[in-house]
């Protein structure tokens, strides 16, 4: 018997080549990439059903058409457009003050080391957050208007709505983050609660605080460019009658505008958000 | 003698994000003066708010007593096409948007290929969702074909920015040790970037499905398809309950989607 022969148990072969995975990785991973586009296909099916293929294969005529009636941009509409600029920014502006003065309790309530009560509290506020964030600015704006009307009010509302989810969910996690030390320190000193909160948290928290809310309105300006396409005021009015009346050219302004105001809105928080951190 | 009495006898907090003194007093006034015009320029229908109260209250009866079935035909309609448009437009948008994004990392390809994948992701990114929506119904006529070409276009935008982002932030150390054995280029990608990048690109798919699905529940307000449709048409024939169902089955799915990509990202990474 050579000394060489392999003893029992071990393996006989050893592959020469180095692979990436192993064998039975591979074959997982083949099973998986075919699981995926079994479900492609089937969704694919079950998604086209209703399609027209005839529109979709119209498409490159079409989008030339539209292309050519967009193109030269109707400059002298300019105009009319600063009235419903100004107020998107307001919906904006506003929206976002309101959404940040409600969502600020909200934080305090939902974040673990400063909430009331963990068990009964918490995850009320937890669910307002949720709430506020899994529903689209735009669906908030659709229900306002129907129930409070259209105009600028339902914007503001449906923008402060929908901002509580978002400062609100940011600003815990900042004053869950916070130094216990440092509140430790002041509540030594034998401060009330509130003036734990005051001196220990706010100093912690209020960069974080600032740089969510710019972000937020920054976010906000976007949204609320387009929150007229369900009637709640601003410039997304105008883009509504000009789509409605076919007046591509007013639409081409119209984009242009909105690009520009969220390029610009874009650079103002960058710069804000630099300025603070 | 006199410096002492002048001295502080009690202390306060020292501001903290705005130092200097001539702007304390410059911003609150400015704030003061916008507020006024702002607020100034809303008008307020008294009346019409009053007559808002009542169908607000009908709207919060409507979130509370639900109603699943006299619509559930629609519902379940608006949902499939949801779902399916947001699996297949997150599954296209990524196929698209991986090669644009290693188009788009400034350490592994020229600088003009570099320069042509950037533009296409801003401008994938400038447009919002519905505004594309508005263009690609009109393009592709209504229903779930035009949403499904929205959601996988503003898909890449996102995708493509931050797998780019991260392929420029790898360990150049590991490319440099494949680069060294004398790899290809694709051999590069596939041994040195794709191990680095896998991980968050994957949690990013999933983050983007969420955001998919969410978007997908707005855009069938511009006719897209997609439980949007389904929402307006419920607000639109005052429903408020079945509008109520429908919101809750967004909430619930949502809060699924969220939980599930969050749980699925921390075992990845």
């Amino acid at each position: 018997m050579s000394k060489l022969a392999p003893r029992v148990g071990e393996p006989t072969h050893y592959s020469r080549i180095w692979t990436f995975r192993t064998p039975r990785a591979r074959l997982a991973l083949w099973f998986g990439w075919l699981a995926l586009v079994a479900l492609f296909v089937w969704c694919w099916q079950l998604m086209n059903e209703g399609t027209m293929w005839m529109f979709v294969a119209d498409a490159p005529r079409q989008a030339a058409d539209i292309g050519s009636r967009l193109f030269p941009p109707k400059l002298g509409y300019l105009p009319e457009l600063l009235a419903p600029l100004w107020d998107t920014l307001n919906i904006a502006t506003l929206g976002t003050l309101g959404g940040v003065i409600m969502a600020v309790p909200v934080a305090f309530l939902a974040a673990r080391n400063t909430t009331p009560s963990a068990t009964l509290i918490r995850p009320v506020a937890l669910l307002v957050i949720v709430t506020s964030r899994s529903i689209n600015s735009l669906i908030w704006a659709l229900l306002l208007v129907a129930i409070i009307g259209p105009g600028l009010l339902a914007g503001i509302v449906a923008i402060a709505l929908r901002s509580i989810g978002f400062v609100g969910k940011l600003l815990y996690e900042a004053i869950e983050e916070t130094d216990a030390r440092q509140i430790e320190a002041v509540a030594a000193t034998g401060a009330r609660s509130s003036q734990v909160i005051h001196y220990g948290i706010v100093p912690q928290v209020l960069p974080a605080f600032w740089g969510i809310s710019v972000f937020r309105w920054d976010i906000n300006i976007r949204e609320s460019t387009i929150l007229g396409l369900v009637g709640a005021g601003g410039i997304g009015m105008k883009l509504q009658s000009s789509i409605d009346t076919l007046a591509w050219s007013q639409v081409a302004t119209i984009l242009l505008v909105i690009l520009a105001t969220v390029v610009v809105s874009e650079a103002i928080s960058a710069r804000m958000r630099r300025a603070l951190i | 003698m006199n410096h002492a009495r002048q001295y502080p006898r009690h202390w306060r907090r020292p501001p903290q994000i705005i130092t200097d003194r001539r702007w304390r007093r410059i911003l609150p006034l400015a704030i003061l003066a916008y507020l006024i015009l702002a607020l100034g320029s809303l008008e307020i229908d008294g009346a019409r708010l009053i007559e808002g109260l009542e169908r607000g209250a009908r709207f919060a009866h409507g979130f509370l007593q639900p109603d699943f079935t006299s619509r559930w035909g629609d519902i379940r309609q608006g949902l499939i096409e949801s779902l399916t448009m947001t699996l297949t437009a997150t599954v296209v948008g990524i196929l698209v948007s991986v090669p644009i994004g290693i188009g788009a990392a400034r350490n592994l390809v020229p600088r003009p290929i570099y320069l042509v994948c950037r533009s296409i992701i801003a401008v994938s990114r400038s447009l919002q969702e519905i505004i594309i929506a508005i263009f690609l119904v009109a393009m592709f006529g209504f229903g779930p074909f035009a949403g499904f070409v929205t959601l996988a276009f503003a898909s890449i935008g996102f995708l493509a920015k931050l797998l780019a982002d991260d392929i420029e932030e790898i360990d150049a150390s590991q490319a440099e040790a494949i680069r060294a054995t004398g790899a290809s280029w694709w051999q590069l990608i596939h041994y040195a970037v794709q191990p680095q990048v896998m991980p968050r690109l994957l949690g990013l798919s999933l983050y983007r499905l969420d955001i998919n699905f969410r978007e997908s529940a707005v855009i069938g307000i511009v006719g897209a398809g997609g439980i949007g449709a389904t929402l307006n048409t419920a607000i639109d024939r005052y429903e408020y309950d079945s509008a109520g169902a429908i919101l809750l089955i967004v909430i619930a799915i949502v809060m699924l989607a969220e939980y599930a990509s969050s749980y699925l990202r921390k075992t990845l990474q």
